[in-house]
């Protein structure tokens, strides 16, 4: 794979980047909101051109940026195509959306959100692209501080800014781990370009520090449970488009980052990497989403349902570094595909779910469900395009999100005949725990689209809400298309990955007939979403036209049934918090829950519910106590008196002295 | 291939069409073990064509998705039936969807009426919706994990192959299907919305969940539903019968084994139908916060199961 010369889709790649460099200093001087639809298309440009690379010889090419003597160093292979083209049709229709989103910024947000913006796709991009662990490590930060200041739009609300810190402390400690795993890797040789860490050969003790390294480092970005607290503060506080390209895209590129590092730079890959991964997995997975079960604010149950999705992906990379350790590279195909074809479900769905659920805080001013209920008539559009999300992320046919969860359930029945015996313990646990949070994430989904959408109106206000403008509608259409597309027609899905899981594994999913998914052969499982979608329709058609010919086809319209108590109203239909207490009752044990009852004399009655995360209270509260101990305790050295300065810097040069003399 | 598409035509048709009578049986097996009257074995049907002729009472606030719904529903039960092997085996169809697609099949009809039945905002809606997802987020994995334990045996999730495996090879005796039809017997009363998890009878509202979810809907689409219940436990019986007792089901094509094939399904059914009228009348409505201890029983011995396989049969 020896790099070639002309490089001309890294070189359109990177005037892409540029592109969006310049477009994000014109918004600095403008704060147009026309422009987004320019970042759009540059987006929609690179996955084009992405989507052409993907099968090619990996191309380099390298850019005199940077200090003297370390250029920037970037590189397009078949893994980078593939998370650009996530990022590419993510980011168009985002910034689609964008454009018509951010209409009623005042002129000075409008101005560096624009900025911002546009330098997050940029680091984004660039995090993929880099070839050596310092542009790495620019892109990375970049990204990161693009999207802390994305995240403080609102830095005028506490809330917000306390948010914001915690991201910008979680982002750093991961990235000084990644730094460190970085260092490891490169094993002292100086150099730090990824040609020379894949030519390295670390003993398998370092080895393994530089997994866990890169595993705390990108979990902390992805949002794996212990180190996710950032997350469900963080997506709620930023404006929506920006949290839709923070799930949808940014956790992707913790995920790129793993497999670069795991299956890329390090040289092998014991089984035990896989079991902790498919452990760290499925803890997120449910841990992610039992939380969003009792969530009442739409974003952060979005935030939380990331969470579980990136655990499902991360269980899915678990599944393929086992089979790669037991030297089944099929088998790992199959378990890489499932893991990559969630990334890039999750990307388009959750982009979806969360730009959706911006129309709905532009047309009533909340994200609280418990204010919300009835939008289905008010935002027909958006009501329409989310349930599309909605059926999409819940895992059901023939949409996307069932494609994927499928093939990692497959990959998990191929288990059996595994050398190592403790693996024959963990994986049937591992496929109930994938199915439990599946069939959990459909429960928290009605609840979403049930108390928003469905119902009566909560407030009066909500039958005035008003519809999406059109370039929201066209972004929210452009990523629900994709979802279908990428639920009618797996083999496309497949077309995709398979260069990528070939770079990486040396084999791929054969991509099958148009229609049907046949991970292995089709005497062991097949599946084909056209042909279910196609009779489902017919089935309804016939059944409705059938009913209407051989009977009739009248309705009457009345009051609904009140079951005999005259007086209701919409305060009486179940709110958010009731609809998650039974999982709270279920699942108690995980969270410390909070609560405020009314006395029932009360005329205008007020009930607060909190559901805290346990973890935080058990690991983060202790730590953070432990680090205000131990900076309380240095204070003591700072007098501030100028005789103990002296002291000091005398008693250091009598230390330093006594060793220089000897 | 012409009359393998006739046959899966024919074959899902006698499941939409017989699914009723299967009701009617169960019913009348109720009444007579209580020591009623039973009613008509032809009952259903009749209620069907009555809900047909009425008109149809929508709630002012209904929207569209709510006339939707009862459609969505029988399609995709339809649909259920026609995927998993009655009579024939290995028919046209079933190379489109396996035993996961079929859980997801479910997991849509289910989303589908939970989410009608938030869609009027009446109390008992959302009430009977939480609920059946209650149900639900237990029931479906455990189901999962009762096909993953089939499908470890069979080596394959198509359920044509599971079918083939478990009735055509040497008779085995394997431990884990044990757990497993313990677990599938668990789900299959709660996804049908049977004692000891709901009352199909009962329209008392602390308990109910199923009637609960439709109690605004009437006319044609109560019918739909009506008939999408009846489909649901036919196709839940079929698959109980294709996992645990598949002996009768003709290979695709074999046409001497038609009749052979039709008498063996009747009487299965016929037996299911008596097993669970009798299982209903021996036990008492649970509670509901029993019922997650129920399905996680459930969910557990599944799991139970294929653990047994990974560490006995392997």
């Amino acid at each position: 794979m020896a790099p070639t010369a002309p490089a001309l889709s890294l070189q359109l790649t990177w005037g892409c980047l540029l592109a969006w460099l310049a477009l994000g200093a014109l918004q600095l001087f403008t704060g147009l909101r026309q422009l987004y639809a320019a970042s759009a298309l540059v987006a929609l440009f690179l996955g084009g051109i992405s989507l052409t690379t993907l099968d090619g010889p990996p191309q380099t090419m390298i850019l005199p940026l940077g200090l003297p003597g370390l250029p920037f160093h970037l590189r397009l292979d078949a893994l980078s195509a593939l998370f650009l083209t996530v990022q590419g049709l993510a980011a168009f229709g985002v910034s689609v959306y964008a454009m018509g989103y951010f209409r009623s910024l005042d002129s000075a947000t409008a101005r560096t959100t624009g900025l911002w913006y546009n330098l997050f796709l940029t680091g984004m991009a660039l995090v993929v692209l880099a070839d050596d662990a310092y542009v790495f490590m620019v892109a990375w930060e970049m990204m990161a501080l693009a999207s802390y200041f994305l995240v403080t739009t609102d830095h005028a609300v506490d809330e917000i800014r306390r948010a914001g810190f915690l991201y910008l402390l979680m982002a750093h400690v991961g990235a000084v781990a990644l730094l460190l795993a970085f260092g490891v890797i490169q094993g002292g040789q100086g150099a730090y370009t990824f040609d020379v860490m894949r030519a390295a050969t670390p003993t398998p003790s370092w080895a393994a520090v530089a997994f866990l390294l890169a595993v705390f480092g990108f979990g902390a970005k992805a949002g794996l449970v212990p180190v996710h607290v950032w997350l469900p503060e963080a997506h709620p506080a930023a404006p929506s488009p920006v949290s839709a390209l923070m799930s949808g895209v940014m956790l992707k590129t913790a995920i790129y980052g793993l497999l670069r590092i795991t299956l890329d730079l390090l040289p092998a890959q014991p089984a035990w990497w896989g079991t902790l991964l498919i452990l760290l997995g499925l803890v997120s997975a449910l841990y992610g989403v039992i939380f969003a079960a009792v969530q009442s604010d739409i974003k952060r149950l979005l935030a939380w349902s990331s969470i579980e999705n990136i655990g499902i992906i991360v269980t899915g990379l678990g599944l393929a570094l086992i089979f790669r350790a037991e030297d089944k590279a099929a088998l790992a195909a199959l378990a890489l595909t499932a893991a990559l074809y969630h990334v890039l479900n999750h990307a388009l769905m959750k982009g979806l779910l969360f730009v959706g659920t911006g129309s709905v805080l532009h047309a009533t001013g909340t994200r609280l469900m418990g204010g919300l209920g009835g939008l289905m008539r008010a935002m027909p559009w958006t009501a329409t395009l989310m349930l599309i999300g909605v059926f999409a992320i819940a895992g059901l046919p023939p949409l996307n999100g069932f494609a994927s969860e499928w093939l990692l359930l497959q990959a998990f029945l191929f288990t059996p005949g595994l050398t190592q015996p403790y693996l024959n313990m963990i994986i049937p646990v591992a496929a109930a725990a994938v199915a439990l949070a599946a069939a959990l994430a459909a429960y928290v989904m009605v609840k979403l689209y049930g108390v928003t959408f469905l119902g009566q109106p909560r407030s009066p206000e909500l039958q005035r809400a008003h519809e999406a403008g059109w370039p929201e509608r066209f972004g929210m259409l452009w990523l629900a298309a994709g979802c279908i597309v990428l639920g009618l027609a797996p083999s496309a899905a497949l077309t995709l990955i398979a260069p990528a899981s070939r770079f990486l594994l040396g084999a791929s999913l054969p991509v099958g007939a148009g229609l049907f998914l046949t991970p292995i052969d089709p005497e062991r499982a097949s599946y084909a979403p056209g042909i279910l979608l196609a009779v489902i329709v017919i089935v309804l058609l016939l059944a409705a036209f059938g009913v209407r010919l051989l009977y009739h086809g009248r309705v009457r319209r009345a009051a609904a049934w009140d079951c005999g108590y005259p007086e209701q109203d919409a305060r009486m239909q179940d709110t958010a918090e009731g609809f998650g207490q039974p999982i709270r009752h279920v699942f108690e044990s995980f969270m410390k829950v909070e609560r405020e009852v009314p006395d029932p004399f009360d005329r205008r009655p007020r009930y607060r519910g909190a559901t805290l995360d346990r973890l935080w209270l058990l690991l983060y509260a202790p730590l953070a106590r432990v680090v205000a101990w131990l900076s309380e305790q240095a204070a003591r050295v700072q007098q501030g008196r100028i005789q103990w300065y002296l002291f000091y810097s005398f008693a250091t040069l009598t230390f330093l002295l006594f060793f220089v003399s000897r | 291939m012409e009359s393998g598409i006739a046959l899966q035509l024919g074959q899902t048709l006698l499941a939409v069409l017989a699914a009723p009578l299967l009701m009617g049986w169960v019913n009348a097996c109720r009444a007579w073990l209580s020591n009623r009257r039973a009613p008509s074995l032809l009952m259903p049907y009749r209620q069907l064509r009555r809900l047909f002729h009425k008109d149809v009472v929508l709630a002012n606030q209904a929207s569209p998705l709510f006339r939707l719904a009862p459609y969505a529903i029988f399609a995709c039960m339809v649909l259920a039936a026609g995927i998993v092997p009655t009579l024939m085996n290995d028919l046209p169809f079933s190379p489109a969807a396996d035993a996961i697609a079929l859980v997801g099949l479910f997991a849509m009809a289910r989303m589908f009426q939970a989410l009608a039945a938030m869609d009027v905002g009446t109390a008992f809606g959302t009430l009977g919706a939480r609920r059946e997802m209650l149900v639900a987020f237990l029931a479906e994995p455990a189901l999962l994990m009762v096909f993953f334990t089939a499908s470890l045996i069979a080596r394959s999730t198509a359920l044509p192959t599971i079918v083939d495996v478990f009735a055509h090879q040497q008779f085995a005796i394997y431990p884990s299907l044990a757990f497993a039809a313990v677990a599938f017997w668990m789900v299959s009363t709660a996804e049908n919305a049977r004692i000891p998890v709901d009352n199909p009878t009962t329209h008392l509202e602390l308990t109910m969940i199923h009637e609960a979810m439709i109690l605004e809907y009437s006319g044609r689409h109560l019918a739909l539903i009506e008939w999408a219940v009846a489909l649901k436990l036919f196709t839940y019986s079929a698959l109980g019968i294709a996992l645990f007792l598949p002996w009768g089901i003709a290979p695709v094509g074999h046409w001497p084994g038609l009749p052979l094939a039709v008498v063996m399904l009747a009487l299965k059914l016929a037996l299911g139908g008596f097993v669970l009228a009798l299982l209903e009348t021996l036990n008492a409505k649970m509670r509901l916060f029993r019922v997650p201890e129920f399905l996680g029983t459930a969910f557990l011995l599944a799991v139970l199961g294929m653990l047994v396989h990974f560490l006995l049969e392997t």
